[in-house]
């Protein structure tokens, strides 16, 4: 199988996947160079989360070939650069039972960031008041800045955001279109998927459609 | 961060959530507890019988209950802290000696209080020097049980009957770990040696962690 140019922060050729012997992305092909940001629509169940979590390196291809950040999907050298990708999931992926502060302090330590940036991230998500709030008293919004706060730290070079915008409020869309901006801004590669295109078009340079498992062009 | 700075923070904040959450000593141990007085009954044994049977009792209770220390932090997995952890870099293996750190504190914290009712209740004839031995015997099967159930908690990730199954792969796999652990006592009993059976619980504590840091990783890419 012939991969894209090696150089694209992003390429897919060609690829499948199949979850439980079932085809659930069938001959994608993406490619993106840096800087880029690139929204998917689609409908429940069309295999949104799945291209995202192939993106991540969290699936490999069952077919196709792919690349990402250089590394060939599948292969053990993804590893080396999970930490540059950096993803909003549908479920907010925090510790329920620490506070905003100390999930944030524990994800700086493990990542290997700074922990003196806590104080100030917070405040940037609006969360300086809440940060001793425990993350299972907290509302989903609020565990939301928390996860733009962490990629904040992280700087991922792919961000990939799963329905990010879906039930928040009009600030704390704000600081994720501001993530959006700057993660292009250094170069990095956007993929962000919803079921609503319009709300991709607001901050995508392309959006595609993905339809029982194909990427097309949205017509 | 280095693989040790790593597993330390994923210790340190295992038992941070268990101090609020109190799985282990709010829930486990009283009901571990509960159990110590029941047994006898459920037996039928009179009080010269009961002093006999305690430190059986004991080891029994300490492998039932014990697997639910084991198997807490499974319980408490989910798709999205994996992915989380991933994406953060950490090293799966890491993330077992984390676990398995944690998770052997509470044990042994757990064996302690399950001893300490079990001498109190049972009154149970125990042999002279009995002391240093049971110290290592349990500190030996807490560390043995843990990463059991940390590695099994693994096997089964992403499964969706993981719960039942996880039980079901540490009940056989930690028969060594008994073994080792009840004939410590029976050793001392009897004036044996107890060095082949410590040696066997070292042994099973090593093996289990070598495969526990050695199936890491490709356990982890598996369950997804």
């Amino acid at each position: 199988m012939k991969l894209s140019p090696v150089g694209q922060l992003i390429a897919l050729d060609d690829i499948g996947v199949d979850r439980g012997g079932i085809p659930v992305l069938r001959g994608v092909n993406l490619n993106l160079d840096e800087s880029r940001v690139v929204g998917v629509a689609g409908l429940n169940g069309s295999g949104k989360t799945t291209l995202l979590r192939l993106i991540a390196t969290l699936l490999a291809p069952s077919s196709g070939a792919g690349r990402v950040l250089d590394k060939e999907l599948g292969s053990p050298g993804v590893y080396d650069v999970r930490d540059k990708i950096g993803m909003i999931s549908h479920t907010p992926a925090i510790l329920p039972e620490l506070t905003q502060r100390e999930n944030l302090v524990h994800f700086s330590k493990l990542s290997g960031a700074d922990t003196g940036q806590v104080e100030k991230l917070l405040q940037v998500v609006g969360l300086d008041e809440a940060a001793d709030r425990r993350a299972d008293a907290s509302s989903f919004g609020m565990q939301r800045r928390v996860e733009v706060a962490r990629l904040l730290m992280t700087n991922p070079m792919v961000l990939l955001l799963d329905e990010a915008f879906s039930g928040l409020d009009s600030e704390a869309q704000e600081l994720i279109g501001a993530l959006i901006g700057r993660t292009r801004s250094k170069g990095g590669v956007v993929v962000m998927v919803s079921h609503d295109a319009t709300q991709l078009r607001g901050h995508a340079d392309r959006v595609l459609n993905l339809r029982s498992g194909r990427l097309e062009e949205m017509s | 961060m280095s693989f040790w700075n790593q597993a330390g923070e994923i210790s340190r904040i295992d038992l941070m959530v268990e101090r609020r959450v109190g799985d282990v000593f709010r829930i486990i141990i009283p009901f571990a507890i509960v159990s110590l007085l029941v047994f006898p009954l459920a037996l039928g044994v009179d009080l010269t019988g009961i002093s006999l049977i305690g430190p059986a009792v004991f080891w029994a209770l300490g492998i039932l209950f014990g697997m639910q220390v084991a198997l807490r932090q499974a319980a408490n997995d989910s798709v999205e802290k994996r992915d989380l952890y991933a994406l953060l870099g950490v090293d799966p293996a890491a993330r077992f000696v984390g676990r398995a750190m944690s998770g052997s504190v509470l044990m042994i914290g757990f064996l302690a209080a399950l001893l300490a009712a079990m001498i109190i209740l049972y009154s149970p004839g125990l042999p002279d020097g009995w002391v240093g031995p049971m110290i290592a015997a349990s500190v030996l099967m807490a560390i043995g049980l843990t990463e059991l159930g940390t590695l099994a908690g693994e096997v089964t990730a992403g499964l969706r009957n993981r719960n039942a199954l996880a039980s079901l792969i540490v009940a056989p796999l930690a028969l060594p770990l008994v073994i080792g652990a009840s004939q410590v006592l029976e050793a001392l009993s009897s004036s044996a040696g107890i060095l082949p059976w410590i040696l066997l619980l070292a042994a099973t504590d090593l093996a289990l962690a070598v495969a526990g840091v050695g199936l890491a990783r490709p356990l982890e890419e598996a369950s997804r």
